[in-house]
């Protein structure tokens, strides 16, 4: 079978601009064969070469003293953790694949991303994930959104599950924009000890590369390129193939095999067949070390027979390896890849000459210098414009709404709708306690870690016997950022930064998934330029800088763009375990105070806008977003720790979705001790201080304000508590006490009254019935 | 005193289970992998929770035919101490050393959740240590858990007191709601008719430490820690 001829209709449908081609031949010299047509075609697209976004990615903050591996030098960024300690973590999408393909799409999300986290040297020891999907409760379109939610959470499930990676936390948004378009966002962190930190670099010419893992088949088959563009009817039918095929048990084996080799010190350089599999690994290898790499496909393992150059360079096949060995070491490789009855073979060796050399049966069918293909991909400034209906958006005025005429109902509308209820029908599918470390599973505003020293990989002697505790949690209200873009970032930075501190931890570091929709609409680009600028400048003010993520651009249906989603994974660290909070009441008689405002001083309407009480109640995304006062936030923060590390907090639970009356009745229905076995715990609660004419009940009752979390506190500790807070500048105020089987509220001349276990039937069993239907 | 923890391809919670065992319970203890054949040294077998194989084939289908598991069988005909915990349960049932099989879930789905557990004998290395009347509460994390057996088997197991344990509510009543898998008389763990070989689907080794939430699966394992004891004091 001979190459196609290179012409511009080829050149097109690579997704390659005619400009982009003139550069190729530039690069090259000549004109490209077919095969590095394709190799071009896979670097060069926005999944690999992040050429619409590099320059706003630089304004992150991405320094730190922590901050041993930062964004975009490797497969992920690590930060020190102390004690010899340190953490590799990063969030990626699976947001094309899943919608074609639910359950192998999402699995292979989350086996790319354990992988690169392994390829680090570290130990996966936990995962987490951000979903979204139409809505599943009511709509025309709910019976394939349910498909593809039952069939993405299977596959996670199926892919951590038999990995045996805990999956300790998550969120799942259910929206109209996602509907055709969902987006799965897979996080993994690993851990290591610094002098286990591995590289992706092809050091040392003459040392051999070799191919580890499963056969490389015609699955998956330019899944970058495929990533990298509007979805449509048409693209997801010509596409099914490039969805690759999961299989986590030979990931567990992989893995397994590569942490042994790691600790011989026989491995020059690692890196996993991920997007754009064997071309990309042996070209970033190569650009990264300075060196060249020259290999031969007729040494690749093939599942299929007659695969073309252009085929095995550009497969997906899953969970392979590249490996750099050092020259006279082969035998270690061969003893444990044996061992674990895993495909090797040598495909080639690093080389001094700069150049990316790809041979078939002798025959050189792509000779591109590695750097230029690696790093010099065009770099765009795409146009950008305020988009027409934000006008709209502030000319909304809220007071329009009508007042709600039943708060009492409201509450309970608010507590089953998907959105707000329990994620259990989720999370139960997922292992989230295999590995002994998770002090605090999903349920909580964030998960708790435990690090212990046999969680580190083998190899690591001198480890020591201290144990760490991690914080985790991943945020993003995206109607807020539909309808502010830069303000909505900040606020899912600083909700991220409040869930960590409301379990005790100091941020870390932040990984953050861009999802937005196609670039070149200058409306939608400015979406992704202002939420850039807003998490910027939070995560700066935070002091948690970005140490890799990940872009997906082009979330559109036919139905339109999704809701720019820049989804913020952050990681904090808890000093001691007794500092570890959760968001439940713990006992009768304990005080409940609201750290933060009631309402909006300045603006007691504001907190409905974008509110979950709009949208549930009525159907509306409208409305300035909450303010966002990055001074206010934290503040908050640091008097929440020091009051933590005090030991005055039996509970903190921030307040978000739903405002304080669904983060009220959260605190007295969340905690699960076991199977059917809800621990209720109720309260009375007096909010009638907030009361004034101008303030509406609902407003008060379920607005959005930010900068506020719930504590319970020992009946002696209030006083200590309030004062405190008053030096530190933030406002305390008790509203009420723990106790009884039923939640009530008075504010003035209302009250409102909820027996629990009425709210915890429809809380926690909304999702399943939703999915009964 | 060595406890064994076998690895199979893609165990995963060898590594829990070991650690357990050296650094909750401080006792000596090794992985041993499964293409040994020989568990010289050895004074009890701890068979983890998992995927041996991808369970592709059936859950412990391939497992059983493993090296190792002829030492297991060896062993476990001398008397020696063997728990086979969640796919460690599959893999005793599939090779013959506990009678009945796991079949999925009646719900369809894999669960991960926290269940209580009533013992019902104390007469096993495994539950000795556990208090009259205490209800356990431990994490399972399954999609093949529910225990099945014929009739017969059923009542056997009944009739020599070889139920260890069954899923039940907070009170120790053994609801439907309380049974997290479909488990024929809510089935949890059960022993061989010589007492030394136990299986159970809930992961006692995810509830050692505090820190977890629950230490009450501490109590198993140092039920076979004292058995281990007494077996080398026998032996001495």
């Amino acid at each position: 079978m001979s190459d196609p001829a290179i012409t511009l209709e080829l050149v097109l449908q690579h997704n390659l601009t005619p400009e982009e081609f003139d550069k190729i031949k530039g690069i090259l010299g000549r004109e490209p064969s077919y095969t590095e047509l394709g190799i071009f075609s896979v670097m060069w697209s926005e999944h690999c070469s992040y050429k619409n976004t590099r320059p706003l990615l630089k304004t992150f903050p991405t320094k730190s003293p922590r901050i041993l591996v930062g964004a975009g030098e490797e497969n992920a960024g690590i930060m020190d953790i102390g004690d010899g300690l340190a953490i590799a973590f990063k969030i990626e999408s699976h947001n094309h694949p899943s919608a074609v393909e639910p359950f192998q799409g999402a699995a292979t999300g989350v086996g790319g991303i354990i992988r690169d986290i392994f390829t680090m040297g570290a130990r996966p020891v936990c995962a987490i994930n951000s979903l979204r999907f139409g809505p599943i409760d009511a709509g025309e379109n709910s019976v394939n959104n349910r498909r593809l939610f039952g069939g993405v959470v299977s596959g996670i499930a199926h892919y951590g599950n038999c990995f045996g990676i805990p999956t300790i936390a998550g969120e799942v948004y259910f929206d109209p924009s996602y509907e055709g378009n969902p987006l799965v966002n897979a996080f993994c962190l690993g851990v290591l000890r610094h002098e286990q930190i591995a590289r992706g670099a092809a050091k040392g010419a003459g040392n051999p590369v070799f191919y580890v893992g499963p056969a490389t088949g015609r699955d998956g088959l330019a899944g970058a390129a495929f990533a990298s563009r509007d979805l449509t009817e048409e693209s997801a039918g010509q596409q099914r193939g490039a969805v690759q095929v999961g299989d986590p048990f030979m990931e567990k084996l992989v893995c397994e095999a590569c942490l042994e080799l790691l600790a011989t010190d026989a491995v020059a350089g690692i890196q996993d067949m991920g997007a754009a599999g064997l071309t990309c690994s042996t070209c970033e290898t190569a650009a990264r070390a300075g060196t060249g790499i020259e290999i031969e496909l007729a040494l690749v393992p093939q599942r299929a027979p007659g695969m073309t150059p252009y085929e095995i360079m550009l497969s997906e096949s899953q969970e392979r390896m590249l490996i750099i060995v050092r020259a006279g070491r082969e035998d270690e490789v061969k003893r444990i890849f044996d061992k674990w009855d895993l495909p090797w073979a040598r495909i080639g060796e690093v080389t001094d000459t700069g150049r990316m050399v790809v041979k078939h049966n002798g025959a050189v069918v792509a000779d591109i210098p590695a750097r230029k293909l690696a790093d010099e991909a065009p770099v765009y400034h795409p146009e950008s414009r305020e988009p027409a209906y934000l006008q709209a958006v502030r000319a909304f005025s809220l007071a329009s709404v009508p007042a709600s005429t039943d708060p009492a109902a409201d509450l309970k509308r608010l507590l089953s709708w998907p959105g707000i209820a329990s994620k259990n029908w989720v999370y139960r599918q997922y292992d989230h306690t295999v590995r002994d470390g998770s002090a605090v599973g999903p349920g909580s505003d964030a998960a708790v870690l435990r690090i212990k020293a046999d969680s580190l990989p083998s190899g690591a002697a001198n480890g020591s016997a201290v144990e760490k505790y991690l914080a985790l949690t991943v945020d993003c209200n995206a109607a807020y950022v539909y309808l502010d873009p830069y303000e909505g970032a900040k606020i899912a930075v600083a909700e991220a930064a409040r869930n960590l501190a409301c379990a005790g931890a100091v941020p870390l570091g932040t990984t953050d998934n861009l999802n937005f929709a196609n670039p070149h609409n200058p409306e939608l680009f400015w979406q992704l330029k202002e939420s850039v600028r807003g998490l910027a400048e939070a995560c700066r003010f935070f002091d948690a800088p970005v140490t890799g993520g990940n872009c997906s651009l082009y979330n559109q249906s036919p139905n339109g763009p999704i809701d720019p989603t820049p989804t913020v994974a952050m990681v904090g660290l808890i000093e001691k375990p007794e500092h570890i909070t959760t968001q439940w009441f713990k006992d009768e008689g304990d005080a409940v105070i609201l750290l933060g405002d009631a309402v909006d001083e300045q603006d007691p309407m504001r907190g409905l806008g974008g509110s979950a009480w709009l949208q549930a109640l009525h159907h509306l995304k409208a409305g300035s977003p909450p303010r966002c006062d990055l001074e206010k936030e934290r503040s908050l923060h640091n008097t929440l720790r020091g009051f933590i590390a005090c030991g005055l907090i039996k509970s903190a639970h921030d307040c978000s979705e739903g405002g304080l009356a669904v983060a009220l009745a959260e605190c007295c229905i969340s905690q699960q001790i076991a199977r059917e076995t809800p621990r209720l715990i109720g309260t009375h609660i007096d909010l009638s201080f907030a009361v004034a004419e101008t303030t509406r009940l609902d407003a008060l009752l379920f607005g959005e304000t930010q900068s506020r979390v719930l504590v319970s506190v020992a009946p002696l500790d209030v006083v200590k508590v309030a004062e405190r807070a008053k030096i530190l500048g933030v406002s305390a105020v008790k509203i009420g006490a723990v106790g009884g089987d039923e939640l009530t509220i008075k504010a003035g001349a209302w009250g409102g009254k909820w027996p629990l276990a009425e709210l915890h039937d429809l809380w926690w069993n909304a999702i399943a019935r939703s999915m009964a239907q | 005193m060595n406890v064994a923890v076998l690895q199979f391809p893609a165990s995963n919670c060898d590594q829990d289970a070991l650690h357990v065992v050296r650094h909750v319970l401080g006792l000596a203890g090794r992985f041993v992998w499964h293409k040994e054949n020989s568990l010289a040294g050895i004074d009890a077998v701890i068979i983890p929770g998992g995927f041996s194989y991808g369970d592709y084939l059936r859950t412990g289908a391939i497992a059983r035919f493993s090296p190792i598991m002829q030492a297991v069988r060896d062993f476990a005909a001398k008397g020696g101490p063997v728990l086979g915990i969640c796919n460690g349960f599959q893999i005793l049932c599939e090779a013959g050393l506990l009678p009945g099989a796991l079949i999925r879930n009646r719900s369809l789905q894999f669960r991960c959740e926290h269940i209580f557990l009533k013992t019902l004998t104390r007469l096993s290395s495994f539950t000795n240590k556990i208090p009259d009347g205490k209800i356990l509460r431990l994490p399972i994390a399954h999609g093949e858990g529910c225990y099945f057996a014929d009739d017969a088997t059923l009542e056997q197991l009944e009739k020599e007191d070889r139920i260890l344990w069954q899923y039940a509510d907070a009170n120790g009543q053994l609801t439907e709601a309380a049974n997290p898998n479909g488990s024929l008389r809510n089935i949890a763990g059960i022993c061989n008719e010589a007492r030394n070989v136990a299986g159970l689907m809930p992961h006692p080794e995810r509830a050692s430490e505090m820190i977890l939430g629950s230490a009450d699966g501490r109590l198993i394992f140092e039920g076979l820690a004292g058995a281990l004891e007494g077996r080398m004091a026998k032996a001495a």
